[in-house]
């Protein structure tokens, strides 16, 4: 009887489980009628995408695509398909960062502290954002590890991560800031050439880190003892992890530029307010460069020359550059705004598309997987009523993995678009209630 | 004969620093909406001495030789926004650039806009470089009363040469917006009886300074006084359901003329505020959605309007980045969800004129209203459309490099 009871119980569980690895392996949907913009500078004006278990399996014209049988075909004519948005700064998820208690703390990983039901994911979703940096704040020299997330529903954080180095499992960056955010009381600088030597002497404690276990050759005795810090700083070192360092002003641009090239990490240099008076000095390093777009100058002292300009005075000097939210600084429902107000001063509409997608996956080493729909890249993208840089233009549906997660046509979905009533109740943060989180 | 001469050089001389003032200009729009009528094709504006002079098409407006021309795709009347805290507020938010809020004390309604306005403030030309030509700004949200709000415009050096209205209304918080730094009121129950004691006492004051026995001045009463005589109105900056119920019942009890200001949940309460004629100079659109204003939605404007309730539009108070919004940006994401096209002009024109009593000089294109007018190379809701040139009381206050 008892053993009669645990077969049911198996039988019922085992119900529960097949289907879903099951409908995933036999996913096979194509995407008729559609513009697709794939964000390698091609674009198909009535489009063919074939996504097989979540993988873009082909895409281009209609004239020269055959569509498999058996796929399921799923209509969008008169809409636009493009990558999923790439959002390389945001604050989603209510983490934190380090504390107060110090203000170098490559240790810490927002990892541990994010709220994967947060409201936020969904709503950036709902602005068509597939795959973002969720980073802790700009108010420490540095303020912890970010995490590279998929915004799918997840009742676990890891279930979100994408890793840019599985071998090394790395899964984010490393947040660092300089300029007026990080200085303040001790512990922290109270000036930027303090900052500066902080940020050092510490890289150099690295360095000698890293030698030390050179030098052991594999020998477990001759290992320097494990050291969080010292270990997340190594990987920065060895060019696995990349730094994303939080500058502003021409000169603060300049000092991260210098740093990184003293220790030869590799840098996404963030939010670059004065970016366009040294563009070239910039375009020289090679470091990529994020910006963000705020709807007036001021706020702060550093983001007093604050321009929508700054994207074409990069596309001009040849920096590979995107855009991020920060978001909630800006709103990740309206990331697709802070590409058309580069296109308002000059800059062109193909690095509007790139700056959102493909340049953004760049400056997180997933440039293999996302940002751009191309044969074998994972299966991102969304669906938009138009053309992406009108005010008019809807995100109709977010796809991630193959998978529809997000659907302006569902009440239960739209409200993340509109807001309402009751509709974010997890965001946390402001910006002022807790430094260490967010930060422009 | 020597003195006459004299005058008479210094007016000749004087003369030609005022040719732009006096510039007479002529504006063809392919579009141009003058919020009063249809809009026109081929649609032109002259302008003389400041004024419009003319309104027509290409077909029945001869342009004088003299003239000079201005054309774009698109020409609306100056905007106006209708609730910012500009020029008191500064772009460095650097404590001595920031005299929207004073701490002091949370009921200052003696505070004048006009005494810490600073019209050359880079936020204002900020504005003014996106075609809000008028503005309405003051003291700020976060005190019971902080102060008074005026109108200007955006053009001018100093506060005279750009005022329009220096005593538009009082600017009132309800709600947990009053900031927590003042030693009273600490709640939304002490607020109200604080305010209304105010009243009371500001009614009694009224009453006497029109007897024969009138009392010795007190400025704060005498605000007070003008507000329950109608002689200016109170902005009630208001987030929350409950909030925006609280204005109305003081407003029910006191009568004085009111505005709602911010109103995010004002959704939950059409019908009242619909019932209590009261417009509503909606939050920001993009407004961060935390706090008070945790429940805004992009769809608010809308369905206001949709309710009858009359919307206007504000770039609002921002305490960190950005320190300013735009008024226009904020209503294209209203248009964006739901607000009519012509409507969100009128919104950002003629109805906010109409608000605050300024409709008999700015928010249509009519002959003899000052000639504020915005020429646009697009859509002007959209991302990529810009001001291209700005004309305030027919000077071309900015002009686009490449137009």
């Amino acid at each position: 009887m008892l053993k009669r009871k645990i077969i049911l119980l198996l039988i019922f569980l085992c119900g529960l489980w097949l289907p879903l690895p099951l409908t995933a392996q036999e996913s096979l949907k194509v995407f008729t009628g559609a513009e697709i913009i794939t964000a390698t500078g091609e674009n198909y004006h009535d489009g063919i995408l074939i996504i097989r278990n979540g993988v873009i399996e082909s895409v281009g014209d209609r004239s020269q695509i055959n569509i498999p049988s058996g796929a399921e075909v799923i209509d969008v004519t008169g809409n636009i398909i493009m990558p999923g948005l790439v959002d390389p700064h945001s604050h989603i998820g209510g983490g934190d960062g380090g504390d107060r208690s110090a203000s170098l703390h490559p240790d810490v990983r927002i990892l541990d502290s994010i709220d994967p039901r947060s409201d936020t994911i969904r709503r950036a979703l709902s602005g068509g954002v597939t795959t973002a940096n969720v980073m802790p704040g700009s108010g420490l020299l540095m303020s912890g590890q970010t995490v590279y997330i998929k915004l799918k529903p997840a009742n676990t954080i890891e279930e979100m991560l994408v890793y840019s180095d599985e071998a090394n499992e790395i899964y984010g960056g490393l947040k660092m800031a300089n300029g007026t955010n990080p200085i303040g009381q001790s512990p922290a600088p109270g000036t930027r050439a303090r900052s500066a030597a902080m940020v050092r002497n510490l890289f150099i404690q690295a360095q000698e880190y890293q030698q030390q276990i050179i030098d052991a050759e594999g020998n477990e005795d001759e290992m320097p003892s494990r050291n969080l810090q010292m270990e997340t700083l190594v990987e920065v070192l060895e060019g696995k992890r990349l730094v994303h360092n939080h500058t502003h002003r021409h000169d603060d641009i300049l000092t991260a530029i210098r740093l990184a090239d003293e220790f030869g990490y590799r840098m996404v240099l963030h939010h670059v307010t004065e970016a366009w008076k040294v563009a070239d000095e910039i375009a020289q390093s090679g470091y990529p460069a994020s910006i963000i777009v705020l709807d007036s100058p001021g706020g702060k002292l550093e983001a007093e020359y604050l321009y929508f300009k700054t994207g074409r005075v990069l596309e001009e000097a040849g920096v590979d550059f995107g855009y991020h939210t920060d978001d909630s600084v800006t709103d990740s429902r309206l990331f697709l705004r802070s590409g058309a107000f580069g296109i308002r001063e000059g800059m062109s509409r193909e690095k509007a598309i790139e700056s959102l997608t493909i340049a953004n996956a760049r400056m997180m080493d997933l440039d293999d997987r996302i940002g751009s729909l191309e044969n074998g890249k994972d299966a991102d993208f969304i669906i938009l009523s138009g053309e992406p840089f009108s005010v008019y233009t809807k995100v109709l549906q977010t796809w991630i993995d193959g998978e529809k997660v997000w659907d302006r046509d569902k009440p239960e979905d739209r409200k993340y678009a509109t807001g309402g009533y009751n509709v974010i109740q997890r965001a946390s943060f402001g910006h002022h209630d807790y430094l260490n989180r967010g930060g422009n | 004969m020597r003195v006459l001469k004299i005058l008479f050089l210094t007016c000749f001389i004087l003369s030609l620093f005022n040719t732009r003032a006096d510039a007479q200009i002529a504006v063809i729009g392919e579009t141009v909406y003058t919020m009063a009528g249809e809009p026109i094709s081929n649609g032109v504006v002259l302008i003389s001495n400041g004024l419009i002079e003319q309104v027509g098409t290409t077909d029945n407006i001869q342009i004088p030789d003299e003239y000079e021309v201005f054309r774009s795709e698109i020409v609306t009347p100056g905007l106006i926004d209708s609730r910012s805290v500009v020029g008191l507020a500064g772009i460095l938010n650097q404590e001595h650039d920031q005299d929207q809020v004073e701490m002091s004390d949370a009921f200052q309604p003696e505070l004048r806009a006009i005494d810490a306005y600073n019209a050359r403030e880079d936020l204002v030309k900020f504005i003014l470089r996106k075609g809000i030509t008028t503005v309405h700004t003051g003291h700020g949200p976060g005190a019971l009363v902080s102060g008074q709000t005026m109108i200007v415009k955006t053009a001018g050096n100093t506060l005279e040469e750009s005022l329009v209205d220096s005593t538009m209304a009082i600017a009132i918080t309800l709600g947990a917006g009053i900031r927590g730094d003042y030693s009273t009121p600490g709640t939304r129950a002490k607020s109200v009886a604080m305010f209304r004691q105010h009243l009371i006492d500001g009614r009694e004051y009224a009453e006497n300074r029109n007897s024969d026995n009138p009392p010795s001045r007190n400025l704060q009463k005498e605000v007070i006084a003008d507000l329950l005589e109608g002689k200016i109105s109170a902005l009630v900056h208001v987030q929350r359901a409950q909030d925006i119920m609280t204005a109305i019942r003081l407003q029910t009890e006191f009568g004085f003329p009111m505005m709602l200001e911010g109103a995010a949940e004002a959704y939950l309460v059409m019908d009242e505020i619909k019932e209590a004629s009261v417009p509503v100079i909606i939050h920001p659109t993009m407004v961060r959605t935390w706090g008070e204003t945790q429940n805004a939605s992009f769809e608010t404007a809308a369905k206001l309007k949709e309710e009858g309730i009359p919307v206007i539009f504000q770039s609002g108070y921002e305490g960190y980045v950005p320190k300013t919004r735009v008024a226009l940006f904020e209503a294209a994401i209203a248009v964006a969800n739901g607000f009519e096209f012509m409507d969100a002009l009128r919104a950002l024109t003629i109805d906010a004129a109409y608000q605050f009593g300024i409709d008999d000089r700015v928010g249509s294109l009519e002959i003899g209203k000052d000639a504020d007018l915005v020429l646009f190379n697009g859509d002007p809701f959209e991302y990529t459309t810009r001001a291209q040139a700005v004309i305030v009381d027919g000077e071309v206050v900015f002009e686009l490099n490449s137009f």
